[in-house]
């Protein structure tokens, strides 16, 4: 599946790359000949940079070590840096979180690994109250340079307890950097950002993108190569109507600009990249062009990150909008299992189509046929 | 009875085609060992002892079952040196050589009789006969008892300050003031402390002055916690002391991590954190000792076992023989010790700290003690226990007064040098209070920075709409804000 998946990203991102912002556009001359890489082996080579470059950066985890990641992820770690560095720990989320934040008080740099989001709610007390609070509470002299990493967000088929999307929960939250990657570069480049950060960092990964591969630059294969927290990337310039999406769903926006251009839509496409900081600047800018607004997000839609973005645009760019902001978000239900049910409970292509459409004045049905 | 034989039944039958899970079968370990005795000692049931009979039910397998022992033999046999064959049955599990018992045994939830408790001096403050323990020098003796009447008195005064509404909060060390102190005394300062709430004699020891801690309580402008925190939620770097938090037993994890973090560095040098009797309940404390085993962090996990939980009593908290005997469920080496003796604290905390060092072993200490005040200024205690337990432990248990008998009757301190020091402390801490009372509080600055590293853009363009609306409107904001 994951081939006939690369494929289809190479063929659609040879066409696509004719339309990208200035960073993507240095790409154009390597893109025939470009190297893939996929998201999982992007991440991996981060890791091991950033962990060859910096003794104090040690991972910790369920099954980082032996069994190589859950996902292979930290595949090839152990047997480079040691126990020391890689470490499986026992089964307590409560406790790894808690004992990575003492270490990061103390001055190591620890890389904390949740099997899922999803279990890291059985640690959110030590992400919020003892890693995002510290630095505050104690005036600046607890710092806690910690990243918390993990898929998140819906898989396949594994129902309600390992398929939320916990982006709004912790973007809500001051003295946390929330991160969500979409492309091999995007994984690169933001890991090692967060590493290197000061600051306590949420990494929000996803299990499919994890086998996706995507061109990369010799640029972005350099050990030095790093890409700044808080900055959204404009994957595919528009002029019509702005979507906005993080994740998984930026493939889906860029899949559904693809539709949208058959029909006269030119659709700008934003990775948010970013979930806390919010880049703003980038999204309010891009809607004053375009004059309309669809956000998507996997998450459910109450108090989502689609919901901050149109807050966002009303209080800064309300006179530039020519239509209501459409939100597509998930289901308001708990993930079902069965595979049609959890189709119609997660954004479509289909979806974000008919919505941009909405925007654009052209009448459209709300509900989805299965 | 017949249930028990018609499930063992069951299991036979399933063991004969599963020849190789014989040894993973550990939950029924009684029935495994029933049919290794049985093997071996090749017992016809109608002559065995009807009283043994009744006592080893399980054994009254019919003989036929006896084939499906043959797996359990192939399997041992290689595991078992000759010698032991003849006596015990071994059989390595995952966990390790286990030795099997024909006897139907469960462990008792509890001991007959509770852990023993470490103590030098006797309520007297005499050191009991054949006690070994470290001598104290003068100069460290006199200055614990310095530091535990400055707390006491400290006590004292600044919960009155919060009756009288110029502090909004605060927690007394009442009756634990030899746990604090004495184990900070046998401590050395790059060990770094991680507290509950009820340790200021730590800071005390430390060098945290009077009016630091005062500046504390009122939020001023000279407060190291930049009237961030509520009341005795301190914390300073510079005396290795991490800021308190108001979640329970978030701390004990956090002490593992830096242990880790001092184990990787090769630093000579421990972890320390303390809790409650109320802490051990939260999933924390247990995530954290096993983890301190399983990674040989050097920490030292002190417990102030002081009886209560806010209102709940340690009957209700849990049902072991306190928190000592959790140590051996994790594979931590623990100690029991009078918490209101403070030389046995010291020489516990001594001999603790240098088995966590040298040995990266983590140790669990219990001090047994009674919180003789409230919970905090927000509970009244006489509520839910009785006025003359708490009049009782005050006086007659008093570790203050205890120590000070010691230290005395060494003569080096008397009568004289106790109300000299009684006076002037009470005088600087008045003083303290004015001194802190006039400062200023932190600028509206102070309301932004240390969210993140970097103040960031949109903390830096709230701050400016905000001085700016402070400045259109100042009637409407309080005067000894500093904008």
């Amino acid at each position: 599946m994951s081939g006939i998946v690369r494929n289809k990203i190479s063929a659609f991102s040879v066409q696509s790359l004719q339309r990208v912002g200035p960073y993507a556009l240095s790409l154009r001359g390597y893109s025939s000949g470009a190297k893939e890489m996929t998201v999982r082996d992007a991440l991996n080579s981060a890791l091991d940079e950033e962990m060859s470059a910096d003794p104090k950066v040690f991972l910790m985890g369920e099954e980082v070590g032996e069994y190589q990641g859950a996902y292979k992820v930290s595949k090839g770690l152990l047997e480079k840096y040691g126990p020391d560095r890689v470490i499986d720990t026992p089964v307590t989320e409560a406790g790894f979180a808690g004992i990575g934040v003492g270490a990061a008080f103390y001055g190591l740099k620890p890389i904390v690994e949740f099997m899922t989001f999803n279990f890291s709610m059985q640690a959110i007390d030590h992400i919020i109250n003892s890693a995002a609070k510290s630095n505050y509470m104690s005036a600046g002299q607890i710092s806690v340079p910690i990243v918390f990493r993990g898929p998140n967000g819906a898989a396949a088929g594994v129902a309600a307890q390992h398929s939320q999307c916990y982006a709004a929960w912790y973007g809500s939250c001051p003295g946390l950097k929330v991160l969500a990657p979409y492309l091999a570069d995007d994984a690169r480049g933001l890991l090692k950002a967060v590493i290197r950060d000061p600051d306590p960092v949420v990494f929000l990964e996803n299990e499919l993108l994890y086998s996706e591969s995507f061109p990369v630059s010799s640029e972005v294969l350099d050990s030095s190569f790093c890409l700044r927290i808080g900055k959204a990337k404009i994957e595919k310039e528009g002029t019509d109507v702005t979507i906005t999406a993080y994740s998984k769903m930026v493939g889906h926006a860029l899949k559904a600009a693809e539709t949208l251009s058959k029909e006269g839509i030119n659709a700008e496409v934003i990775n948010l990249h970013s979930i806390r900081p919010l880049d703003r600047q980038t999204i309010n800018a891009s809607v004053r062009k375009t004059n309309r607004l669809v956000t998507v997000e996997e998450g459910f839609p109450q108090h989502g990150v689609g919901a901050e973005i149109c807050a966002s645009i009303v209080e800064q760019s309300f006179n530039y909008l020519d239509a209501p902001a459409e939100r597509i978000a998930g289901a308001d239900v708990p993930m079902p299992y069965a595979a049609n049910l959890e189709r119609m409970a997660l954004p479509q292509v289909e979806d974000i189509v008919r919505a941009t459409k909405r925007a654009c004045y052209r009448s459209e049905p709300r509900a989805a046929t299965a | 009875m017949a249930a028990y034989l018609l499930k063992s039944k069951n299991l036979i039958n399933h063991l004969k085609p599963r020849i190789g899970l014989f040894g993973s079968i550990v939950s029924d370990c009684s029935l495994s060992s029933c049919l290794t005795h049985y093997q071996k000692s090749k017992f016809d049931p109608n002559l065995r002892n009807p009283d043994e009979i009744s006592r080893i039910k399980s054994t009254l397998f019919v003989p036929r079952r006896f084939e499906s022992v043959r797996a359990e033999k192939q399997l041992s046999s290689h595991d078992v040196d000759d010698d032991e064959k003849e006596n015990s049955q071994v059989l390595e599990f995952p966990i390790g050589k286990v030795t099997f018992s024909p006897e139907m045994k469960f462990e008792a939830e509890s001991s007959e009789q509770c852990v023993p408790c470490y103590r030098i001096l006797d309520d007297n403050g005499q050191p009991i006969a054949h006690s070994n323990f470290i001598e104290l020098s003068e100069d460290v003796a006199v200055k614990m008892y310095i530091n535990m009447l400055t707390l006491q008195i400290m006590d004292t005064t600044f919960y009155e300050a919060q009756r009288q509404g110029r502090i909004s909060f605060y927690v007394t060390s009442t009756g634990e003031e030899a746990i604090t102190v004495a184990s900070a005394a046998a401590l050395r300062i790059d060990d770094v402390i991680f507290p509950q709430y009820r340790e200021p004699g730590v800071l005390l020891w430390r060098g945290f002055t009077l009016q630091q801690f005062t500046n504390q309580l009122f939020g001023n402008k000279d407060d190291y916690g930049k009237g961030r925190q509520m009341p005795v939620h301190i914390g300073t770097n510079k005396l290795n002391y991490f800021t308190v938090a108001s979640t329970i037993a978030t701390q004990i994890p956090h002490a593992v991590g830096a242990a880790y973090s001092l184990r990787m560095d090769k630093k000579n040098a421990c972890a320390v954190t303390y809790f409650g009797d109320g802490g051990t309940s939260e999933g924390d404390f247990h995530a954290a000792l096993n983890f301190a085993a399983v990674t040989e962090s050097p920490v030292i996990f002190i417990c102030r076992n002081n009886g209560w939980a806010i209102s709940t009593p340690v009957s209700d908290q849990f049902r072991s023989d306190g928190v000592v005997v959790k140590g051996r469920a994790y594979g931590v080496r623990s100690i029991r010790v009078d918490g209101n003796d403070a030389l046995a604290i010291y020489n516990a905390v001594s001999a603790a700290r240098k088995m966590a060092i040298e040995e990266h072993k983590p140790v669990l200490l219990e001090a047994l003690t009674y919180r003789v005040g409230h919970h905090t200024t927000s509970d009244d205690s006489t509520k839910y226990r009785p006025a003359d337990e708490i009049e009782f432990w005050r006086t007659k248990r008093d570790p203050i007064t205890r120590f000070r008998k010691w230290v005395q009757q060494n003569r080096w301190w008397s009568d004289e040098a106790e109300s000299e020091l009684r006076n002037n402390i009470r005088k600087q801490i008045v003083q303290a209070i004015q001194n802190a009372e006039r400062l200023e509080k932190p600028s509206v600055t102070e309301l932004f920075t240390d969210v993140y590293d970097a103040l960031p853009l949109n903390l830096r363009e709230q701050e400016s709409s905000l001085r700016e609306t402070v400045r259109r409107h100042p009637q409407d904001y309080p005067p000894d804000v500093p904008v």
